[in-house]
């Protein structure tokens, strides 16, 4: 007798099946069926561009952002288990170091730069100030090692973790298996960090239609803001993710911190910084690279008449050999009108994202 | 159809294992002892560790074979011995006589997601790690200890730290350094029943010397910066083929 294909493919698809049964039906050793981590999809924002990190590679599930919500609370990242990622980064003032002009670490140490909020982070090409960091899997040993922040050897850290039961517990229900490891500890981190997204402003139910209106002057706001800002500060992220001299850095700051010059080596570069989100900005006071600067009122002034001339000052600011933006006391308010629909209470109060 | 035994290539796949074994001069490089280089000062090492990666090998009659990637990245420390002997597998049977090798790690590798660097390669490796976390990178090439002639403010220790994979959105120092060990007349035969071993001399003095002058009075701490091109031009010679074990 023949064996007709239609035979064949019922025998392995009969074969199939009982692999497939075989593997459904598999069960550890106490008895309880395995748990596969629940997968978690992202709301993406209508308005945002498409995210610069990679999902796919590190793709979210319950069980995974709830470890890296563990590690990021947890003092146990820092050498002495005094200081958690959340210690400099508060949910209330938009993830930064409240009343802090520059972060404040371990043993009472200063750094050297104000801390930058955690918001929209899948959408950045490189992280820090200077931008010295390029994936977000690699942003929280930064602040681990950092002798001023959280000092702690990564392979301590491992050690510290492996010794949890809770940690092992966790690992499993995120990763498949007890192992602890530095991939799984830094893509667990990313996970979580992911999910931190602000994208409920007033601004952005304005942009998308969904029933916020602006004022009469959060709309003159708008308009100056669009005319006088947002080269820099560019499209919904309010960032275009360059490095520029602001004229913010005097002679002795420039001294003391030369910037993206740092990762480049380039003196063009001296005086650099990335040009930072203006998102929930009224609640990252204080402002710029090293919070020397209290209010946006603050801000303002020294954009219209403080700004220091370099010979690496951006171009923009020194148009027709004027240092700074031309702006009346007036217009500056009225931007600032503007800046505060770009507060999203959504975000700064959300369960997800909270210590307790 | 030429059928001539004698000079059919030789079949099948081997191993061969190189092995770094870092030298001052003459004399094997011990840890926490003194030795004196060409500008006359007098230094001890306290720690050596390079990458090595992206390894090629050449037959006298010009076949190469490429190390696949996934297998060819090699942390070499002198204070673990087994780091010093990197063995290769699978390589195809033949006499070779070149080695070619990166000192340090590739930038496309450097920049890959962290699912595909494990091991040597794992950016978490702690404080005494070959990692800079602060400007996402490998450090090539990690040589410390102390000299009369480092400093007083630096307790006399020098440091050279060395990286730089030429930048990830903007252009900086490229420190990644490629070296071909000419064996000469010598090979490493490969067959499937031999697994040769080539021995190289990978020497200190060299460091100070070839082809620039390097001293620890005027460099005793060289990290991140211009100066490192100099240090990786010459680190680069340090490699140099002693022998072969068939």
């Amino acid at each position: 007798m023949f064996i007709t294909k239609k035979k064949i493919a019922m025998r392995i698809a009969c074969f199939l099946g009982l692999v497939l049964t075989a593997l459904s039906c598999s069960e550890d050793i106490t008895g309880v069926e395995e748990q596969k981590p629940t997968p978690v999809s992202l709301a993406i924002p209508s308005n945002f561009p498409q995210p610069v990190y990679d999902l796919s590679v590190n793709s979210l599930t319950e069980e995974g952002i709830a470890l890296g919500k563990m590690l990021f609370y947890d003092p146990i990242l820092s050498r002495n288990n005094t200081i958690s990622c959340g210690f400099c980064h508060q949910q209330a003032t938009a993830f930064t170091h409240h009343g802090h002009d520059v972060s404040h670490g371990i043993d009472d140490k200063l750094g050297r730069r104000n801390s930058l909020p955690i918001q929209n982070l899948i959408w950045y090409r490189n992280f820090f100030w200077d931008g010295g960091v390029h994936n977000l899997d690699l942003v929280p040993l930064n602040a681990i090692s950092n002798p001023v922040e959280m000092d702690e050897d990564t392979q301590n850290l491992m050690t510290k973790l492996k010794a949890q039961q809770r940690y092992q517990h966790q690992f499993k229900l995120a990763f498949g298996s007890e192992e602890i490891n530095s991939t799984r500890f830094l893509q667990a981190l990313s996970q979580f960090l992911a999910t931190m997204v602000s994208g409920n402003s007033p601004y952005d139910k304005y942009v998308r239609g969904e029933g916020f209106q602006f004022n009469s002057t959060q709309l003159e706001g708008h308009a100056l803001f669009k005319q006088h800002c947002a080269s820099c500060h560019s499209s919904d992220l309010f960032t275009d993710q360059s490095f520029r001299n602001n004229g913010f850095s005097t002679p002795d700051d420039l001294l003391k911190d030369p910037g993206r010059e740092v990762i480049t080596l380039n003196p063009d570069d001296r005086g650099k910084f990335k040009v930072p989100s203006l998102r929930n900005i009224e609640y990252t006071a204080p402002y710029m690279h090293n919070g020397k600067l209290a209010s946006l009122e603050d801000v303002l002034d020294f954009y219209s008449s403080g700004v220091n001339v370099s010979s690496t000052l951006d171009p923009i600011l020194n148009d027709n050999g004027q240092p700074g933006i031309s702006l009346t006391h007036d217009e500056g308010k009225k931007i600032i009108a503007f800046l505060m629909t770009l507060s999203d209470q959504q975000f700064l109060s959300d369960r997800r994202f909270s210590e307790y | 159809m030429s059928c001539d035994d004698d000079d059919s290539p030789p079949q099948g796949e081997g191993q061969l294992t190189l092995e770094f074994d870092n030298h001052v001069g003459e004399e094997d490089l011990e840890l926490n002892q003194d030795y004196t280089n060409t500008n006359g000062e007098i230094f001890r090492l306290s720690k050596l560790n390079y990458y090595v990666s992206n390894i090629r090998l050449t037959t006298n009659d010009g076949k190469e074979f490429i190390v696949p990637q996934d297998s060819s990245y090699f942390l070499v420390m002198e204070n673990e011995e087994e780091s010093q002997e990197v063995t290769i597998k699978y390589i195809p049977a033949g006499d070779y006589n070149q080695i070619t090798f990166t000192i340090g790690v590739d930038s496309l590798r450097s920049t890959m997601d962290i699912t595909k660097r494990h091991g040597v390669l794992d950016p978490a490796q702690g404080h005494d790690g070959m990692y800079w976390t602060w400007n996402s990178g490998y450090i090539f090439f990690k040589m410390e200890g102390t000299s009369p002639a480092a400093p007083l403010d630096q307790d006399h220790k020098f440091y050279y730290h060395i990286g730089g994979y030429g930048g990830y959105e903007s252009p900086s120092v490229n420190n990644i350094r490629e070296t071909t060990i000419d064996m000469g007349n010598a090979v490493a035969q490969v067959r499937p029943n031999k697994a040769p071993e080539v021995h190289l001399h990978v020497d200190v003095l060299e460091f100070f010397k070839n082809p620039t002058t390097i001293t620890i009075a005027e460099h005793s701490l060289v990290m991140f910066g211009d100066y490192s091109k100099t240090v990786s031009g010459n680190y680069v010679n340090m490699f140099e083929f002693d022998h072969v074990h068939n």
